[in-house]
Formats: C-alpha cells, structure tokens, sequence
C-alpha cells in the first residue's frame, strides 16, 4: 500500500499553472479531451504531445510522479492494444498460429495507446496543480448557468467538495484500521479468494461506521454554521479572471484550431494518397 | 530476551518532494517484564517507532530483533510476532467490528489458529482482567461507553497473550476517573501477567507514578531514556521538546529553591506530602 497511484492527486508547489484560474484549468481538460478525439493523424498525436509537454514543463510536477499515476492503467491500455493489435481486420503484416497482425491493426492500437495516455495525463495534470476546493468553485461557476434548469448546481458542488475531502481522511482511515486488525493476526494477504472477501469485513465495518459519524458530525457543524444551501450565499474568495488566463484561453483555442485543421489537413492527404 | 532495536531509520515517502525522517538512528532494547513509559510531543516518531516495534512497518535501514532474530528476515512467522508483541491503537473504534463483544475479542486468537472453544476461554479471560464481566459479552461493542471500548479493544489484543504489549495513548480522551482506571488496569495486568508494557503517551503526569523506565522521543529519536527520577531531572530539556515534568515535580522544586530542604524525586501527591513533612518535621 506503500505505492499508491498518483491519479487524483493534488501535488503541492507554486508555478504558473497552478496558479491559473481552475475554470480555464476545467474547460482546458475538456477541450484537451475533445482535441484528443477530433485528432486522427501522428501530426495530430504530435501536436498534442507537445502541447501537454509544454503544460507539464509549466507545471513543476516531476515527470516521474506523473508517469506513477500511469501505473493503474497499463492494465487497461494493455488489454485495448492486444484487443486491437489482433481483431482489427485489414492488410496482414505478420501472421503466426491462428493470430495475424494487420497494418490497420497495428496503426489503430498504437493511436489507442497514445489516445489513452494522453488522456490520462491530460487529466491528471488538472488534478495535480488544482485543490479540490479550487475545481469545485470551478465547477460551480462553469456549470452555474444550469440553474436556469433547476439543477441544483451549489449543493452538487458542495457534495463533491465534501467527498473530495474525505478522500484523503477515508484512505488514512483505512490503512490505520487495517494496521489495527493486521496487529491483531488478521490476513489480508490470503491467495484464497472467498477467505480475502472475508478479511475484508473487519476493515469494512469500522470504516463504514467511523464515516457515517464524520458525515454526522459534519452535518452537525453545517448546520451549527447556518448552512442553508447556496441561495445567497457568497464566497470568500470569488474567482476572478487576470491577463493570463485570458492569455491561456486563447492559446486554448489557438491549439483546438489547429487540431482541427490537422484533422482536415490529413483526411485530404489520406484521399490524395488513396487516389 | 525482548526485543532488540539496531540503529533503525525510517523515511515516509522518501521517493517524494514530501520525504521525511520520521526515526533517526534508534539504538535500545526492549527487555521482558518491563513498564515503560513512551513520552513524546506530537510528531516525535512515538507512532512510528510502535509500529516497527511489532512489524506493521519495516525500517528503511537497520534491524529489530525478537528474541535474537530478525523479525523481518525471510521466512520470520510475522504472524506470531504480531501475537507476541501486541499493539492496541489510540482508536478501539479502528478494531471493533463483530456484532458483540465476545466474538470481537475472540478474532485475535481465532486467527492465531485456536479452534471456537480455546478462543472463547482466551477470550473470556482477556475480558475478566479488562474488567468487562460477562454480562457484556453479548452485547455490541458500538453501545459500550468509551471506556468500555477501549478494555474491550485491549482485551481483543490480550487474548492473543503477548509477551510485550504496547499501548497506544490508551487514556487519550477518557475522563480522569476513567483514565485512572485503564492506567490501575494495565499495572496489574503488568503484575500478573509478568510482561513487559510499552505505555505510549504525551502526559508525563500519566506515566510517571507508573512506569518504572522513561523513553522520551524527540523528532525520531530517544532523547532520554531512564527511571522516571533520571528523566525528570533534566526538566529544561524536557521544556524544550515541548514536555513537561509532571506537576508536583515543580512544586518540590519550587520549594527547594524557596530554601526548603526537601528532595525533588517524589512523584507522587503522597510522597511528596511525606517528604514535606518530614522535612517541615526536621526544622
């Protein structure tokens, strides 16, 4: 448990992206996000790479923590290449036993590889240089217009900031009582996979009811505070836009451009080389 | 024998910006049949060092030793190990799980490989010397009052019958009657049972009418180590770690320098009582 994966993670350090506004940090994600899925070519690949490059350099958090949080993943990325590697039909490359490799394969597992790294990292860099207060006042704001619509944006918010919170409590919760019980001869370790579900049963009970005191007590103070829901309820520190998030907007856009063009750009190759 | 510690370190998160030393270079033994007092401030490692003490966390250099081997060498019964040097944590709401209190504590032994009958009888027996009589037994272990929890936390881990126990804060947030009663407890579990009580604590005023040997860390290492007497008489330095002596030793000492000539080692009201007396007797 010593290893944990970094995703998630807020890493502590001053640059010029953590201090960024987190809404430009939010709608950055998703825009990054969408850039990786209207990309299509290796120009494309490379173009978002050297964007994220940038992003990390600006960051200040070691390449090295980064690439740990990829660790829960590869799992995943592996079974996406495999899958893609032999079951894409097309022109074989090499064949061996009854499993053949095509170029079309083989192209498509890669970009899924890359699409699924990018992506990864692409959102872990928000939640790296972003407090989780910070991206709830973010989400609050970028989502506020949907009050219109009665949904119910602050107490959204809230709750997610809430469970954010406890995130970090819970986990120390439960290393402190699986310390507890491993000290009194419990086995979590067991290669037996019924007796490994019942091990966790004196970890999950303690857990279980030590949060449900913390929300009450939580509750209870809420209400001590006079929480009564976000109506009229003001901030402390409101987000307010400065010269350079404007500046990152419009590098933002200047990059989705270009993203879009590439896409245009290379399907026209593909024709022109397909004709 | 006991337990041998051999120049242990111990560093959190040392492939981070966050690293810290949380135990520098402890050197100390732990002996059979022994009280000890574990004093430190907050964040002095006291957590840390327990923990190593019975294997939950291993040292980043150096090595511990229970009964001449090396407890994390390979092959080493890590399991027994944690049966014979019992850890009871700060919070009994980490360890209470079952639905009464009997079959809680009965899990310790139930683990060590003690078939229904043998874990109740050592269960039972754990429960006796806590002081929780069998109309207890069957009843949740989330209804029992604080206290009750903590004996019945302690008697979870008793029952696995360690040769050494260590006792985390065991009287942190109890009330002073109930903070007297756990401390009276462990002493004559200690008298018993003949083990060796590794009592954890920041209050100087618990320990000192207690123990008979005062380990006091100070940021991850043993910055006094002695009877409770030997400790005390270097107050300035405890001061500076952020420690105290315990109260009455300031009195004693006040009165010395006031010109009365009593002797500063009694630790406890009574003691000292006497020794002003006799020394109020003695003009």
């Amino acid at each position: 448990m010593a290893q944990r994966s970094t995703i998630g993670q807020y890493y502590q350090t001053d640059s010029r992206i953590h201090r960024m506004d987190p809404r430009v940090k939010l709608i950055g994600t998703f825009v990054f996000i969408i850039s990786l899925f209207v990309v299509n070519n290796y120009i494309g690949y490379v173009l978002s790479g050297v964007f994220l490059a940038i992003l990390i350099a600006n960051s200040r958090v070691p390449f090295r923590y980064i690439v740990r949080g990829l660790k829960a993943i590869v799992f995943l990325m592996l079974i996406t290449v495999i899958c893609n590697l032999f079951l894409t039909k097309g022109t074989p490359l090499v064949s061996f036993w009854k499993l053949t490799i095509t170029y079309e394969g083989l192209d498509f597992a890669c970009k899924m590889a890359i699409r699924l790294m990018f992506l990864i990292i692409g959102s872990s860099m928000m939640t790296l240089t972003t407090t989780p207060n910070q991206l709830t006042d973010a989400m609050e704001s970028v989502f506020g217009p949907l009050k219109v619509f009665h949904v119910p944006v602050h107490e959204i918010s809230m709750m997610m900031s809430i469970a954010l919170r406890f995130i970090p409590i819970l986990t120390e919760e439960t290393d402190k009582i699986e310390k507890a019980q491993i000290a009194r001869g419990a086995d979590f370790e067991s290669r037996n996979l019924m007796k490994r579900i019942r091990s966790m049963v004196p970890l999950l009970v303690p857990l279980f009811i030590s949060a449900f005191r913390r929300a009450n007590d939580l509750a209870m103070a809420m209400e001590a505070r006079c929480y009564h829901g976000g109506e009229g309820r003001t901030k402390m520190k409101p987000l307010k836009y400065r010269k350079e998030d404007v500046a990152s907007y419009i590098i933002l856009a200047a990059y989705f451009v270009l993203c879009i063009l590439i896409r245009i750009l290379g399907s026209r190759v593909d024709l022109v080389r397909f004709l | 024998m006991g337990l041998s510690i051999e120049d242990i370190t111990y560093v959190y998160d040392s492939d981070t910006a966050m690293a810290v030393n949380a135990l520098n270079h402890i050197t100390t033994t732990i002996p059979d049949d022994q009280f000890i007092g574990l004093i430190g401030h907050t964040g002095s490692g006291k957590s840390t060092f327990v923990q190593m003490l019975n294997g939950l966390l291993a040292p980043t250099t150096g090595r511990i030793l229970y009964n001449g081997e090396d407890i994390h060498g390979d092959g080493y019964d890590r399991k027994q190990l944690h049966a014979n040097v019992g850890l009871v944590f700060q919070y009994p709401e980490h360890q209470l799980f079952e639905q009464d209190v009997i079959t809680d504590v009965m899990f310790g032994p139930k683990n060590l490989g003690k078939n229904e009958e043998e874990a109740r009888q050592a269960a039972e027996e754990a429960l006796s010397r806590v002081g929780l009589s069998s109309e207890y037994y069957k009843s949740s272990p989330f209804d029992l009052s604080g206290g009750q929890k903590r004996r019945a936390a302690i008697a979870g881990v008793l029952a696995m019958h360690p040769k050494i126990l260590i006792l985390d804060e065991p009287t942190a947030g109890l009330d002073p009657r109930g903070r007297d009663e756990i401390l009276n407890l462990i002493r004559k579990m200690k008298e018993e049972m003949k083990m060796t009580i590794v009592l954890v604590s920041h209050s100087m005023d618990d320990v000192a009418n207690y123990v008979e040997r005062i380990m006091v860390m100070n940021s991850g290492q043993i910055a006094l180590d002695g009877t409770p007497n030997e400790v005390f008489a270097h107050v300035e330095e405890l001061e500076s770690m952020g420690l105290a002596a315990p109260q009455i030793t300031y009195i004693m000492r006040h009165l010395k320098d006031l010109g009365m000539d009593v002797d500063t080692t009694p630790l406890t009201i009574e003691e000292a009582a006497k020794e002003i007396l006799s020394a109020l007797k003695g003009h």
